[in-house]
C-alpha cells in the first residue's frame, strides 16, 4: 500500500509541475568562469577566447572577450579592476600535462568600452609535464576574513594545488610554495562561509555530450590550506567529496562551479552543463540556487513550472483568494453506522463548482488552512515576455484554470485581477534561499522604486515589505500535491 | 582518467589549421574582438624525468609487510602493461571489462602468485613481474610504467598480493578505488567490479561480505585506463567501514 500510495504522489507531482527551464538566448559554453558583474551587466568567460554576456541574467548571448585563449577560466572583482585568470593549455595528454596558469586585469569587461584593455597575462603557476599536476582549471577566491588571494588549479593528473596570488598585482607571492589540497578531480574553486573552507572541485567525465558524468562535489577544511574532508571524513587528497549537484531532469554533466552571493540568504551558483538535450545537446551555461544543508553546500531547483500551492513558511497556511468558502457535501458519518457499505471515492471540488461565486473584478488574497480548494490552487509559469533576472525567467501567478493574476499593488499590497495583462506589477521574481524556502517578489511595485518582497505580516495577512531573511515571514514554499 | 582535454584541445587545433576562428568563437559563445596574444608558457626549471622506481616505490623484501595506519596495502606484485588500443575511458562497461580482462589474462590459475622478476607471457608479449611497495597510499601504475620505459596510456595491469593471517577473519570487505576500472578476486573467487570512468576514490566500491582464511590468501587485481593517469587503491575494511590492519603482506 505504501509503494501505491508513494506511486500515486510522484504521477501527481509530474502532472502537476512542469519543465525546469534553462538559460535562454545562446548560453553555449564550456567551463564558464564565476559570473561578474560589471555596469549592470553579467559576464562568463568560458574555453576558447570568449565568453557570455547577459543584462539581466536571464538571457545570455556571446559577446564576452577575454585573449588568451587555453581553457577554464576564472574572473573576480577586486577594488575597481577584474582580474581574469584562465590556463594556457587544456591539459591532459595533449598538452603533455604542461601547463600554465595567467592573470591578467581589466578596468571593465564591456568590451565596447573605452576602457576595455587587458594587462599583459602573467604566469603565476605551471606544471612541467612530469610532475604530478597539470597547472590547467584555475579557481580564485578573496578570502574576506584576510583579504588574501588564494589560486587552486590542476586536473585528474595528479594534485590540485593552492597557491597564494598578490591582490594587488595579481602575480604570485613571493617565495610562495603551492600546497596539495585534493587529487582526481579538476576545475576547482574555493569559496568561505562561517569560519569554513570549502573546496569545490568536479568528479567524473568530460566532454562526452549526454554520456559524460561530469558532477560537482565538495570538502571543507577550517583552514585555507587544508585538509578538506568530506561529510564521511574522507580527504579530498584521498578522493573524498560530498555531492554538490549531478546530472537531473535533462541535463548532463554539471561542471566548474561557481558562487555568486546576491544578498543575505540569496546565493547562486554558476556552471555549465556537459549536455542540455533541450538544446541539441550542447554545453550550457547553468545558473542555479546554491543552498546550505547542514552547513554543506547544496544546489538548489530552479523553479519549476506548475501548479501550487503557495505556503507561507511562517505557520504554514496557504495564499488564497478572499472569496466565500464553499462547502464540500457533507462525508462525516454517524457513529454506529453500518461499516460495511461500499466505499466510493470522494470528488474533489472543482473550479467549476465555485468560480461562479467569486467576484469577476479585482479579489483581494489572504492567507489559510490549505484545503485543497480552487481557491488556494496557483499556476505559475514563467512571463510570456522572455524577461528575468540572474537565473530564472519573470513569473505570472494565476489561479489554477483562469488568468486571474496575482499583482503588487501601489500601497505596497497584494491583489489578484481578473486577467493577466503582462504589466510588470504583475511579474514576479522567484528566487530559492540558501535554507530551501522561497522568496517572492514583484518585479515593480507601482509608484514605488523599492525592492519589496511577498511578506505574512499576519498569519493570514499577506502584504508587500522589505525581505528579511531572518523571519520567517519572508519566506514561502511551494507544494505540488 | 583524462578527460576534459584531449577533445577540448583537438577541438581548438582544428580550429586554429582551418582558420575558421569566428566560427569556433560562435560556437563557444564568443565574439569576434581582440586577437589573441602570443601565450606565455613559462619553461620549466627543472623536470624530474629520470625514469626510476625509487621516488614513488621501494623493492619489496621477503620480510612480511604490515598494512600502512589507514589498512591500505602497498605491497604489491606488478606486471609489466599489456598494451591495449584505448582511445577513451567511456567504454569500461561491466562486459568490456570483464571480455578484456579475462582474455587478457596471464594465468587462469588464480592462485599463482609469480615471481619478482619472473616472465610472463600475453599473447605474443613477453612481461616481466615487479615486486614493489609503494611509498604512498595508493599505487600509481602511470609512474611504474613510466619508470619502466612501458606505455602509460591505454594499459591493462595485472597484479596480486598475498595476505597473511594468522586467524580466520569474517565478515571483511575489500574496498578499492582505481582509475579508470578494474577487478578484484579473492583466493580465486571474483570479488568486486569498479566499472565505468572512474575516479581512484578511496573506498569507491567494496565487495560484498568475505572472509579472509587463516594462512595465505591470494588477491589478485587488473586495472585498465586509456589515457592520463592510472592508480589503484585497496583495503580490507570491517562492517563499520573501518580498515582492519591485523594482517601481513608478502609477495610469495
Amino acid at each position: 500500500m505504501k509503494m501505491k500510495t508513494a506511486g500515486a504522489t510522484t504521477l501527481l507531482s509530474l502532472l502537476l509541475t512542469g519543465t525546469l527551464m534553462a538559460q535562454v538566448g545562446r548560453p553555449f559554453i564550456h567551463d564558464p568562469s564565476t559570473i561578474v558583474e560589471c555596469d549592470g551587466k553579467y559576464y562568463t568567460f568560458g574555453t576558447g577566447s570568449g565568453g557570455l554576456i547577459s543584462s539581466d541574467g536571464w538571457t545570455w548571448n556571446s559577446g564576452a572577450v577575454r585573449p588568451g585563449g587555453g581553457a577554464a577560466p576564472d574572473a573576480i572583482k577586486i577594488g575597481d579592476r577584474y582580474l581574469v585568470v584562465y590556463g594556457a593549455t587544456g591539459g591532459g595528454s595533449a598538452s603533455g600535462h604542461k601547463g600554465s596558469i595567467l592573470t591578467m586585469w581589466n578596468k571593465t569587461l564591456d568590451p565596447n568600452s573605452p576602457d576595455f584593455k587587458y594587462t599583459e597575462p602573467i604566469v603565476v603557476a605551471s606544471s612541467d609535464g612530469y610532475e604530478d599536476c597539470d597547472a590547467i582549471d584555475p579557481g580564485i577566491m578573496l578570502d574576506p576574513t584576510t583579504g588574501r588571494l588564494w589560486l587552486t588549479y590542476g586536473t585528474y593528473f595528479g594534485f590540485i594545488r593552492l597557491a597564494e596570488l598578490d591582490p594587488k598585482t595579481g602575480k604570485r607571492v613571493e617565495g610562495n610554495k603551492a600546497v596539495d589540497v585534493a587529487i582526481v578531480c579538476e576545475a576547482t574553486d574555493l569559496i568561505y562561509r562561517d569560519g569554513w573552507y570549502y573546496l569545490l572541485a568536479t568528479h567524473g567525465t568530460c566532454c562526452d555530450g549526454a554520456n559524460s558524468t561530469y558532477n560537482i562535489v565538495v570538502g571543507r577544511s577550517r583552514s585555507i590550506t587544508g585538509p578538506y574532508l568530506d561529510n564521511t571524513g574522507r580527504c579530498m587528497l584521498e578522493g573524498g567529496g560530498k555531492m554538490v549537484v549531478a546530472s537531473g531532469g535533462r541535463v548532463t554533466g554539471p561542471g566548474h562551479f561557481g558562487r555568486m552571493i546576491l544578498e543575505d540568504g540569496v546565493e547562486k551558483m554558476s556552471c555549465h552543463y556537459e549536455a542540455d538535450l533541450d538544446q541539441g545537446g550542447r554545453s550550457v551555461l547553468a545558473i542555479r540556487p546554491l543552498l546550505w544543508k547542514n552547513e554543506w553546500p547544496v544546489a538548489g531547483d530552479n523553479f519549476k513550472e506548475g501548479t501550487y500551492e503557495i505556503e507561507s513558511e511562517r505557520r504554514g497556511y496557504a495564499l488564497e483568494l478572499v472569496v466565500d468558502f464553499v462547502r464540500m457535501p457533507r462525508t462525516m458519518r454517524g457513529f454506529g453506522q453500518n461499516t460495511n457499505e461500499p466505499i466510493k471515492p470522494v470528488p474533489s471540488q472543482e473550479l467549476s463548482d465555485v468560480i461562479h461565486t467569486w467576484p469577476t473584478g479585482n479579489i483581494n488574497v489572504r492567507i489559510g488552512d490549505y484545503m485543497f480548494r480552487p481557491h488556494q490552487k496557483w499556476t505559475i509559469t514563467a512571463a510570456p515576455d522572455s524577461s528575468g533576472y540572474l537565473g530564472g525567467p519573470y513569473y505570472k501567478i494565476v489561479i489554477a484554470g483562469t488568468d486571474r493574476a496575482l499583482a503588487a499593488t501601489a500601497d505596497a499590497e497584494v491583489v489578484t485581477v481578473p486577467a493577466f495583462t503582462g504589466a510588470p506589477e504583475q511579474l514576479w521574481r522567484i528566487d530559492q534561499l540558501t535554507d530551501g524556502t522561497y522568496r517572492i517578489m514583484p518585479k515593480v511595485v507601482p509608484g514605488s522604486n523599492k525592492k519589496l518582497a511577498l511578506i505574512s505580516i499576519g498569519d493570514s495577512t499577506p502584504t508587500l515589505a522589505e525581505f528579511d531573511m531572518n523571519s520567517d515571514n519572508s519566506k514561502w514554499n511551494f507544494k505540488a500535491h | 582518467m583524462n578527460r576534459k582535454h584531449t577533445f577540448l584541445l583537438l577541438a581548438m587545433a582544428i580550429c586554429v589549421l582551418l582558420g575558421v576562428q569566428a566560427s569556433a568563437v560562435t560556437a563557444l559563445g564568443q565574439a569576434p574582438g581582440q586577437g589573441q596574444k602570443p601565450i606565455q608558457v613559462i619553461t620549466p626549471i627543472q623536470s624530474d624525468t629520470t625514469r626510476t622506481l625509487s621516488t614513488l616505490f621501494s623493492p619489496a623484501t621477503s620480510e612480511k609487510k604490515a598494512p600502512d595506519s589507514k589498512g591500505f596495502i602497498q605491497r604489491w606484485l606488478v606486471l609489466e602493461p599489456i598494451k591495449k588500443d584505448i582511445a577513451r575511458n567511456n567504454i569500461f562497461t561491466d562486459n568490456y571489462l570483464r571480455n578484456t580482462i579475462y582474455s587478457n589474462n596471464f594465468s587462469t590459475d588464480f592462485l599463482i602468485v609469480p615471481k619478482d622478476g619472473a616472465k610472463t607471457k600475453v599473447g605474443d608479449r613477453e612481461l616481466k613481474w615487479y615486486a614493489l611497495d609503494s611509498k604512498i597510499f595508493n599505487f600509481k601504475l602511470y609512474r611504474f610504467a613510466y619508470a619502466v620505459n612501458k606505455p602509460q596510456n591505454g594499459v591493462l595491469f595485472w597484479l596480486v598480493t598475498v595476505i597473511n593471517c594468522e586467524e580466520e577473519i569474517k565478515n571483511l570487505r575489500l574496498s578499492a578505488g582505481c582509475n579508470s576500472a578494474g577487478m578484484f578476486w579473492l583466493n580465486g573467487k571474483e570479488v568486486l567490479m569498479l566499472s565505468g570512468d572512474r575516479d581512484m576514490v578511496v573506498d569507491n566500491c567494496t565487495s560484498s561480505r568475505l572472509t579472509l582464511n587463516k594462512g595465505k590468501n591470494i588477491i589478485r587485481g587488473a586495472v585498465i585506463n586509456g589515457p592520463g593517469m592510472i592508480d589503484f587503491c585497496v583495503r580490507f575494511i570491517d562492517e563499520k567501514g573501518l580498515p582492519i590492519k591485523n594482517y601481513t603482506i608478502s609477495c610469495e
